[in-house]
């Protein structure tokens, strides 16, 4: 349960020993995880699974965040992330001396930021709607903008899109390097993640809630329902945006295909999966989601992954509306459940 | 209405609220018609009439829930019939609904906070709040107000009947309200908890007006000094608490109703 009350010191002592003291063990445990992870695997584990599962986790985050707290299902929030990727090629420059060539610190914020204004533009479009329609409005949102890059050469280069995109060198680091790159990618999912943790239980995010719940109280306690959908869109924006720019640098690459309604469509399917009720549930759907992207056709041969994905999704789905934080959850309600074996347990 | 006069631009602010020829249809129902009210500031009134009879609407028209669809309505003399809801509230309208309207996944310090916040700055803060953040403080002063500081950490989901009813209240009296609409308080209220409401509705400071809606008439007529009686959508009469206690057609309507 979300209160504003949770975790607010009572106390005076300093931030730090109150850090401390709310780590539980299995954040240390999955901190050292993902701090040594690619120490122990090697390029192909550490980019093509770990980073990626980081880039895909954060975009679903945004649509966790307006999904889960605000009640709007969006299914723009790739083509957010794509807008994102491709305004980096078209500030930055891309291979074959397309696009403007600006300086990296230049064009990356300028990207974000272009991103990022587009959806709250779509937040002011689709927040009048509700339910099915928000979903219909931003899957035309996304249809519109794989037909628009397609067909437009002078900005977006049709159908041949952007190559050779490659991260900046920042400080003297060379993110091209499969760990630092693992590690940057890290720095931003883990940003997302504490941040839309946080906010959770901040006025805006409260407020966001409670405007999901009961939109019509929220109006009558002065709240602006509207303005605080936008500032959702835009905020998610955001954070799918700077998923953007690490995917088409991770990809090196970015086309219409990468808009297209399939990758629009993963981005639900993980968010889903994994549950929309917390911010770790994209990770673990973009981990389960990369996993069988990559390996299912050894295990079943062929070109089978969207009928498998399809599958695992339909089962835990179809036992947990939670995906797979839901069946976590059940399975530990059952293990706490056992040793009692009473009737009041089972009535909750 | 044939009350007196004085200049028209002054006088205007002397009424909390203003209403002048408001009118609400549903599809081809017309739940309010034609009505005209006037409701000086300070003044406690009673709304009374049949289930059914468009009490319930006359709020909502007011708040901004459902607008009117004609009619002008006035608040503190401000023309705020074309404000959307979230507008007239930040001016001081706070209300109740008949069922309640809380945040059950919430605590009860939590629905009181958002209660404060919605009409303070910070609506939008990514801040959490610290120990001593004034909307915290003014929620736990409200909390105090409606005596439930005990049931704080509580979640609303867990609270009984009478106490949401009570919380309702509190998310009504947040911030610094200039006028309160009541949507039957009383329902479903044990005695003791009556007496409780009534003993809240009567230490509200001075300044604050309030219309009741209320099918209990001892509650209803024990803390008002004025009632309107409505019928099928209209203003039917007018008149002070024992006149209206007396009224033979009120007896009829009201509690030919089904309530008494
Ligand atoms: N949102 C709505 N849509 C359609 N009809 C409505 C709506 N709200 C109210 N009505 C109708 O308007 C009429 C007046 O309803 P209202 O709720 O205002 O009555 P009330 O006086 O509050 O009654 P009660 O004592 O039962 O609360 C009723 O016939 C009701 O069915
Ligand atoms: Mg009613």
């Amino acid at each position: 349960m979300a209160s504003v009350l949770d975790e607010t010191p009572r106390t005076n002592d300093g931030t730090l020993a109150r850090l401390v003291r709310s780590l539980r063990w299995y954040y240390v445990a999955m901190i050292a995880f993902l701090l040594i992870y690619p120490l122990i695997t090697g390029g192909f584990w550490t980019v093509q699974i770990g980073a990626q599962t980081l880039i895909l986790g954060t975009i679903a985050l945004s649509l966790m965040l307006l999904a889960g707290y605000g009640g709007m299902v969006s299914l723009s929030q790739l083509t957010i992330a794509g807008l994102a990727g491709y305004m980096i090629a078209v500030f930055g420059g891309a291979s074959g001396g397309l696009g403007l060539g600006w300086p990296p610190f230049v064009a990356i914020p300028m990207a974000i930021a272009v991103a990022t204004l587009f959806a709250t533009l779509v937040g002011v479009i689709s927040v009048r709607t509700e339910g099915i329609y928000t979903i219909m409005i931003t899957l035309a949102v996304g249809m519109a903008f794989y037909f628009f890059v397609l067909q437009n050469r002078e900005i977006f280069n049709a159908f041949d899109g952007f190559a050779g995109l490659r991260p900046p060198l920042v400080l003297g680091i060379n993110m091209r390097e499969a760990n630092n790159f693992y590690f940057f990618c890290l720095a931003i999912a883990g940003f997302g993640y504490c941040l839309v943790l946080y906010l959770s239980r901040a006025p805006f995010g409260l407020a966001l809630q409670a405007v999901r719940d009961n939109p019509r109280r929220m109006r009558a306690l002065g709240f602006n329902i509207q303005a605080h959908r936008v500032a959702a869109h835009a905020l998610a924006g955001f954070l799918a945006a700077l998923g953007g720019m690490l995917l088409v640098w991770m990809n090196g690459q970015i086309s219409p295909g990468s808009v297209g309604i399939a990758p629009l469509i993963s981005i639900l399917i993980i968010a889903i999966l994994g549950g929309i009720r917390h911010p770790v549930g994209p990770f673990i759907g973009a981990l389960i989601f990369v996993l069988l992207d990559n390996f299912a056709m050894q295990l079943i041969g062929g070109d089978r992954f969207n009928t498998v994905i399809g599958l695992i999704f339909l089962v835990i789905v179809l036992f947990s509306p939670d995906g797979v934080l839901g069946l976590w959850k059940m399975f530990r309600n059952r293990l706490r459940r056992q040793p009692q074996d009473s009737v009041e347990s089972r009535t909750e | 209405m044939a009350t007196v006069q004085p200049v028209k631009a002054r006088s205007a602010a002397a009424y909390a609220l203003e209403l002048q020829g408001v009118s609400r249809s549903f599809g081809a129902l017309k739940a309010l018609s034609d009505i005209d009210l006037r409701v000086a500031s300070g003044e406690r009134r009673a709304v009374l009439g049949a289930n059914g009879a468009g009490k319930t609407t006359l709020f909502n028209a007011i708040t901004g829930d459902f607008p009117p669809t004609s009619g002008r309505i006035r608040f503190f003399g401000e023309d705020v019939t074309s404000l959307p809801a979230h507008e007239r509230i930040r001016r001081g309208l706070r209300r109740t609904y008949q069922s309640s309207q809380l945040f059950h996944g919430l605590t009860v310090l939590d629905n009181l906070f958002l209660a404060v916040r919605g009409v303070s700055r910070g609506r939008f803060s990514f801040l959490r709040p610290t120990r001593n953040d004034s909307s915290l403080e003014a929620a736990e002063e409200m909390m105090e107000t409606v005596r439930m500081t005990h049931l704080a950490n509580t979640s609303v989901s867990e609270l009984a009947h009478g106490q949401q009813r009570q919380l309702e209240i509190g998310m009504a009296l947040a911030g610094a309200p200039r006028f309160i609409l009541f949507d039957e308080p009383a329902a479903g209220l044990a005695s003791a908890e009556r007496a409780e409401l009534i003993t809240v509705l009567d230490n509200l400071p001075e300044h604050i007006g309030y219309i009741i809606i209320e099918h209990d008439l001892d509650v209803a007529l024990r803390v008002v000094t004025y009632c309107t009686i409505m019928h099928n959508g209209a203003l039917f009469k007018e008149g002070r608490p024992e006149e209206i206690e007396q009224d033979p057609d009120v007896q009829r309507i009201y509690l030919g109703g089904g309530h008494g």
